[in-house]
Formats: structure tokens, C-alpha cells, sequence
């Protein structure tokens, strides 16, 4: 008998995130690195020229996207080494519960390092957050999701070929933009002070962004396991 | 559904081919399994006989004639359901232990009580002492022995074995004979691929031969003679050479 | 020719003696001597406003490429004909060189125009991010050896991009833009003067033809490196 697409996708989520707990690597060297970005970030303006207020929503949002790679990357990695994605693919789950599954363990993994690195950068670039925070979380779950929506697709994909940790990032980037740009716009908007319907459009496109990518991707996401 | 009977094909297939970029590696494969039964495949390396197991078990998909198991073609959720396959890699998640690999597989196949069926796999196979033990600190054997449990909890109705007796000691080698007997007489019908032509001629009802992509012959166990069977297939296995 | 394949490949002509692509690099070149010779100057831009003749043109067709990469790319998904997956293959490979020549035009053009090599305005920056998943495409085909893998993920890749153009077109839309007012394509009135109208119109049409041979040829060449595989094999 067949689990249900709901069923099915939880556990798949809950196997990916207990094999990620086990070890944490993936989640310590995504949040190192965006610690790292973050720091060097930093250094890298004159701040009598720029203020860090106007740099941080550029440096959080860039640094977002870098780091959520690392994390893309292992998700199928972990199902190459013994061919536990057969196993996936012979049971009788639906594929697209493969992908929901594994999206929203990537979700929690993006969430997980944002978590570190949207208060490092209220920290560092010395950004008071106040009343732009509940705003501010709803922006870093809808670029998430995003970012997971696609890189959870061209994950599957570029594990298959030859240059599988180069192919990944060359192909999400493009389709990061929007994401990034859409973010940072409303990141600015409201660490200015600027009340949230303003930042509308930015986040009316973020999650246009997300609908039709979160559907595209699980609809071509068998194309991208079989064989 | 089909397969209830005792008399129902399990596992067929009706001039089933498949092509990998061009090249034609099953060709014209046509053969009926039923409950109960269990059909040792031999022959060279490259005959396509993994392609073959993998076709049933729903990784691949058909590029000419079909293939059905429990009446249901290949590569629908239903045949899926039906289907355990053992191949050569353990499609194990090293992190985890092995007792959360079976049970993640228990899961996978909507089995009804996860943990019951978990644990009578985990004793079956004599992995209660290396259950909670990371799949990647066991041994060959053992991991062998966590592979074939994962593929058979939900004690499925074909069984689909590609060299499962590598790495097995004797105890395992053992645990898994009586397992296969086990679910023959509930019903399930067997296809078990292997170069050790001793091993796979004592479990079985038929034999086959396998090479360059067709099955060469299909015959009952008793109709054969091993002796008679060793030169034929060392004969085919030269040849394809 | 083997005749042992089961794709119908059917008889290639060497591209030498082609004659469309002849008549379509004549046609290219006929238009670059009207743009040059018998157009008149712009006034405020100067002779430099002649490049928009290879310019726009190039544009149109990087775009009208790469709707063929992603519809060949759909209809491959749905009808696995690996004649379609030749054709993408052959349109991106094209729409990639366009796409270049947009890029280059582009700076040629804004430098004595406006005085900085590069503008982030809105068309300019989407046609940069086309080369991009152009680019992301390509990479993609030379990394994947199966044949029908790389024509089922060339296939996605192709779809996902031609949904992404649009999101770009509107996220760089936020912004503000340097780019001047589209010329051409008001619907009451044409802002360019009747014969630079006809120049451009001209040109569209001559860069069109040589896509379309050009194209053709390339996909000519991808049945010609399929026969010699096949050959090979058997």
C-alpha cells in the first residue's frame, strides 16, 4: 500500500533531518560560512562613506543565498553514496512527496542558518530590528522557500553529472535573483522605518516567486529521478 | 486484483525490452512467475539480468513490451508496493542506524506497525546486537544483512534478489534461505540473480540463463540436472565471452 | 550512412553549398550597408545610434531562441522525440552567440551615448541574465554524458528559465531605469522617422532568417555527430 502524499513527505523530511542531526557538519559549515561572509562583508566598505544600515540587507540576503547552497548540496549527496535514492524511488511513495519531503528538510536547514545569521548581522552592522521583526521573519521564510523550491530540483539534477558542486550554484543563482532582490528591497524598506505596505510589490513578488516555482519544480521533479 | 489466486502470475513480463542510448540491453524478455515459485537467474556479466531486476522493481521503465507485478504494470505505485529489491548497493543511509533504515523502509511502505515489523526483520536477520549501531560501522556482512531486511519488512510478494548471498557468512547465508522459505509458503514468487550456482539451484523451482539481453532458457528445477546445467551455462557463459 | 538506427536521419547537404544560409548572411549584409550608407544620422546620439540596427535585432532574437529551447523543451518532456532535444541543443547554442552580440553591442553603444560602458537598465540587465541561464544551459548539456538524461534535464532547465525571464522582467522593473523611452514599439506612434523604421524592420527580418539557417545547420550537425556515434558503436 501506498502512503499518502502527506505522510510520505514527513517522513522522508524526518529522515533527512535525523541524518543532519546526526552529525550537524552541513549545518556548522553553512552557518560558519555565513558568519565568515558576514565579518569580511564588513570590512570590505568604508562606513564614513556607507552607512552599515544601508549595507546590511544586501550582505544578509547575499550571504543567504551562499550559505543555503551548502546546505542544497548535501540533500542529495546523502542519497548518491549507496544508492539509498533507489530505494526512494522503488517504494511506492509518490515522487512528489520525494521532493516535498526533501524541500521541507532543506526549508528547516535554510530557516536553521538564517536563524544565525540575520542576528549576526543586527549584531555586526549594528541594525536595531524592533518592530520590523515579525516582517522580517516573514520575509526570510518566503525567500526560503524559494531558494528551497528550486535548489531542492537542481539538487536532484546536478548530483547526476560530472561537476555536481560547481553545476548547482551556476544553475540556482539566475533563479535567485528575484528572491534576493525582492528581499533586500523590503529588508531596506522596513530597517528605514518605512511601514510594511510599502515593501508590498517586493513581497507580492516574492510570493508570486514562490507559488509557481514551488509548483513548477515538484511538477518536474520526476523528470529529474528517473532514469 | 490479480495475484490473489494461487494460480495468478506474480512477476511477468511480455516481450519486454529496454534501450540505454541506443544500445538494446533486454531484449524480447518473456516470462511468467508465480506464488511459490522461485527463478534462479544466471549468466555473464553485462547479460542484463540487474537491468532485468530493476525494470520489475520500478526504477526502469519499459522501452518496448510490458512487465507486471501483482497484475499491476510496472512502474505504477502498486507495482512498487509489491516489489523488494536487494541489489548491489545496500540503499542504506550510513548515518542512521540500522534499526532507523528498516524502520524508514517499514514507513515508505505504509506498513502497518512500523516498529512490530522493524523488530521481527531485525531478528530474522540476527541484528538485534548491531541494531543501534550506524549502518557505516558495521561490517560487509552485516550491512548485507541490514540491506536485505529493509527490502523485504514489508514482506513483499516479489522479492527481488541481485547476489544477495555476497558477503554473507554462514549464519546469514542461513537467515536469509529460511526467510525466502518463509515467504515463498505465504506466497510470494522469488527471482533470485547469482553467479554461485549451488546456492541458487538449491532454493529454486526454476532456472534460467541470461545473455546479451535475452532469457535463454526457462525450465523447472526438476527437469535439471546441476551437472548437465554447469557445462550448459558454462557453455553460454564462454560464448558470451 | 548506417542505416541500422531507428531516428531517420535523413541525408545532410554540406552546409557549403546551403542556400539559406546564403541568402540569409546576404540579406544581414545588405542591411548593415542600408544602416550604414543609406540611413540617415541621428541627431542627438550621433553615428553611434546605428548600432541599435545589429543591436535590437540581436535581442529579439535571443529571446525568440530561447522560447524555442523551451518549448522544444516541453514537447520533448511530453513526446521524448529526440529531434526536438537536437533542436533546443542547435537554438541555444545560436541564441547564445545573439545574446553575446547583444552584450557587446549594448556597451558599444552606451559609451559615446551616454558615457559609461555599462547601464543597469531594466532591458539591458535582462537580456544579461538570459546570457546567464544561456550560459547555465550549455554548461548543463556539457556535463551530462547519457544522452537521454541530458535531454530530459536540458528539457527542465530550458522550461524553468523561460519562467524565470519573466520574474526577472519585473524584479529589475523595481528599479529605476536608464534605458531610453522605447522608440519603436509605441502603439500610437513610431518615434523612429519612417526610413530608420523600415532599416530596423529590415533587419529584424535579415537577423531572423540567419537564426533560422543558422539553426538548421547546427542541428545538421548534431544528427551528423549522432550518426557518427552510433557508427561508432556498432
Amino acid at each position: 500500500m501506498a502512503p499518502d502524499l502527506l505522510a510520505a513527505s514527513l517522513t522522508i523530511a524526518r529522515k533527512d533531518l535525523a541524518i543532519e542531526w546526526r552529525t550537524r557538519t552541513a549545518f556548522y559549515s553553512a552557518s560558519l560560512l555565513a558568519l565568515l561572509g558576514i565579518v569580511i562583508f564588513y570590512f570590505a566598505w568604508d562606513h564614513t562613506a556607507v552607512s552599515s544600515l544601508d549595507l546590511a540587507p544586501g550582505v544578509l540576503w547575499v550571504i543567504f543565498t551562499f550559505s543555503g547552497i551548502l546546505g542544497l548540496q548535501r540533500s542529495f549527496g546523502i542519497e548518491q553514496t549507496e544508492r539509498a535514492i533507489d530505494g526512494l524511488r522503488a517504494s511506492p511513495v509518490p515522487r512528489e512527496a520525494i521532493y516535498l519531503g526533501k524541500a521541507l528538510a532543506n526549508l528547516v536547514f535554510v530557516v536553521a542558518v538564517q536563524a544565525v545569521a540575520i542576528p549576526a548581522v543586527a549584531l555586526f552592522y549594528d541594525v536595531p530590528f524592533g518592530g520590523a521583526a515579525v516582517a522580517l521573519a516573514g520575509i526570510a521564510l518566503l525567500a526560503a522557500i524559494g531558494l528551497v523550491a528550486v535548489g531542492t530540483l537542481f539538487g536532484a539534477m546536478a548530483v547526476n553529472t560530472r561537476l555536481a558542486e560547481l553545476l548547482l550554484p551556476v544553475l540556482s543563482l539566475p533563479f535567485f535573483l528575484p528572491i534576493v532582490m525582492a528581499a533586500a528591497q523590503s529588508t531596506a524598506l522596513l530597517l528605514s522605518g518605512r511601514p510594511v505596505h510599502e515593501a508590498a510589490d517586493s513581497l507580492k513578488l516574492l510570493a508570486a516567486f514562490d507559488i509557481v516555482f514551488v509548483a513548477v519544480c515538484a511538477l518536474a521533479f520526476p523528470f529529474a529521478l528517473e532514469e | 486484483m490479480r495475484g490473489d489466486s494461487p494460480d495468478d502470475p506474480l512477476i511477468e513480463a511480455r516481450g519486454l525490452g529496454r534501450r540505454f542510448s541506443g544500445r538494446e540491453v533486454l531484449r524480447d524478455v518473456s516470462m511468467t512467475i508465480r506464488g511459490g515459485e522461485c527463478l534462479a537467474l544466471f549468466g555473464p556479466n553485462g547479460a542484463g539480468k540487474t537491468t532485468l531486476l530493476r525494470v520489475f522493481a520500478g526504477l526502469l521503465t519499459p522501452s518496448a513490451g510490458s512487465a507486471r507485478v501483482a497484475g499491476v504494470d510496472v512502474p505504477a505505485a502498486g507495482a512498487r508496493a509489491a516489489v523488494g529489491l536487494v541489489s548491489h548497493a545496500s540503499m542504506l543511509y550510513e548515518a542512521l542506524t540500522a534499526r532507523e533504515n528498516i524502520e524508514f523502509s517499514a514507513r515508505l511502505y505504509a506498513v502497518r506497525d512500523p516498529r512490530a515489523a522493524t523488530r521481527m526483520a531485525l531478528e530474522r536477520m540476527r541484528l538485534l546486537d548491531s541494531a543501534e549501531l550506524p549502518v557505516r560501522e558495521l561490517s560487509r556482512g552485516l550491512r548485507q544483512r541490514v540491506s536485505i531486511a529493509r527490502a523485504t519488512v514489508h514482506r513483499p510478494r516479489a522479492v527481488l534478489l541481485d547476489e544477495p548471498f555476497t558477503g554473507l557468512d554462514d549464519a546469514g547465508a542461513a537467515s536469509l534461505t529460511s526467510w525466502l522459505t518463509e515467504l515463498r509458503r505465504d506466497g510470494a514468487a522469488v527471482i533470485l540473480v547469482t553467479h554461485n550456482l549451488p546456492e541458487g539451484l538449491a532454493q529454486a523451482t526454476h532456472a534460467a540463463i541470461m545473455r546479451e539481453g535475452r532469457v535463454l532458457r526457462v525450465e523447472p528445477r526438476e527437469s535439471l540436472d546441476q551437472h548437465r546445467y554447469v557445462l550448459a551455462y558454462g557453455e553460454h557463459a564462454t560464448r558470451g565471452a | 550512412m548506417s542505416a541500422t538506427n531507428t531516428e531517420n536521419l535523413r541525408p545532410v547537404i554540406p552546409a557549403a553549398s546551403d542556400p539559406l544560409l546564403l541568402a540569409a548572411s546576404a540579406a544581414v549584409a545588405a542591411v548593415f550597408v542600408r544602416a550604414v550608407r543609406f540611413t540617415p544620422v541621428e541627431l542627438r546620439q550621433g553615428p553611434a545610434q546605428k548600432i541599435f540596427y545589429v543591436h535590437a535585432p540581436a535581442a529579439w532574437v535571443a529571446f525568440l531562441a530561447f522560447s524555442v529551447v523551451a518549448l522544444a523543451g516541453v514537447l520533448y518532456l511530453w513526446l521524448r522525440d529526440p529531434r526536438l532535444d537536437r533542436i533546443a541543443e542547435s537554438s541555444a547554442e545560436v541564441g547564445l552567440v545573439f545574446n553575446t552580440v547583444v552584450l557587446v553591442t549594448g556597451p558599444l553603444w552606451a559609451k559615446p551615448v551616454w558615457g559609461t560602458w555599462w547601464t543597469w537598465d531594466a532591458r539591458l540587465t535582462l537580456t544579461l541574465f538570459l546570457w546567464l541561464i544561456y550560459l547555465g544551459y550549455v554548461v548543463l548539456r556539457g556535463a551530462i554524458d547519457d544522452r537521454e538524461m541530458r535531454a530530459r534535464y536540458a528539457s527542465v532547465l530550458g522550461v524553468l528559465g523561460a519562467l524565470l525571464i519573466p520574474f526577472i522582467h519585473l524584479s529589475v522593473y523595481l528599479f529605476r531605469t536608464l534605458h531610453p523611452q522605447p522608440i519603436v514599439l509605441k502603439p500610437s506612434a513610431p518615434s523612429l522617422p519612417g526610413e530608420m523604421l523600415t532599416t530596423l524592420l529590415l533587419s529584424f527580418l535579415a537577423f531572423t532568417l540567419l537564426y533560422i539557417a543558422l539553426v538548421r545547420s547546427r542541428y545538421r550537425l548534431a544528427t551528423l555527430y549522432l550518426a557518427l556515434e552510433q557508427e561508432r558503436r556498432v
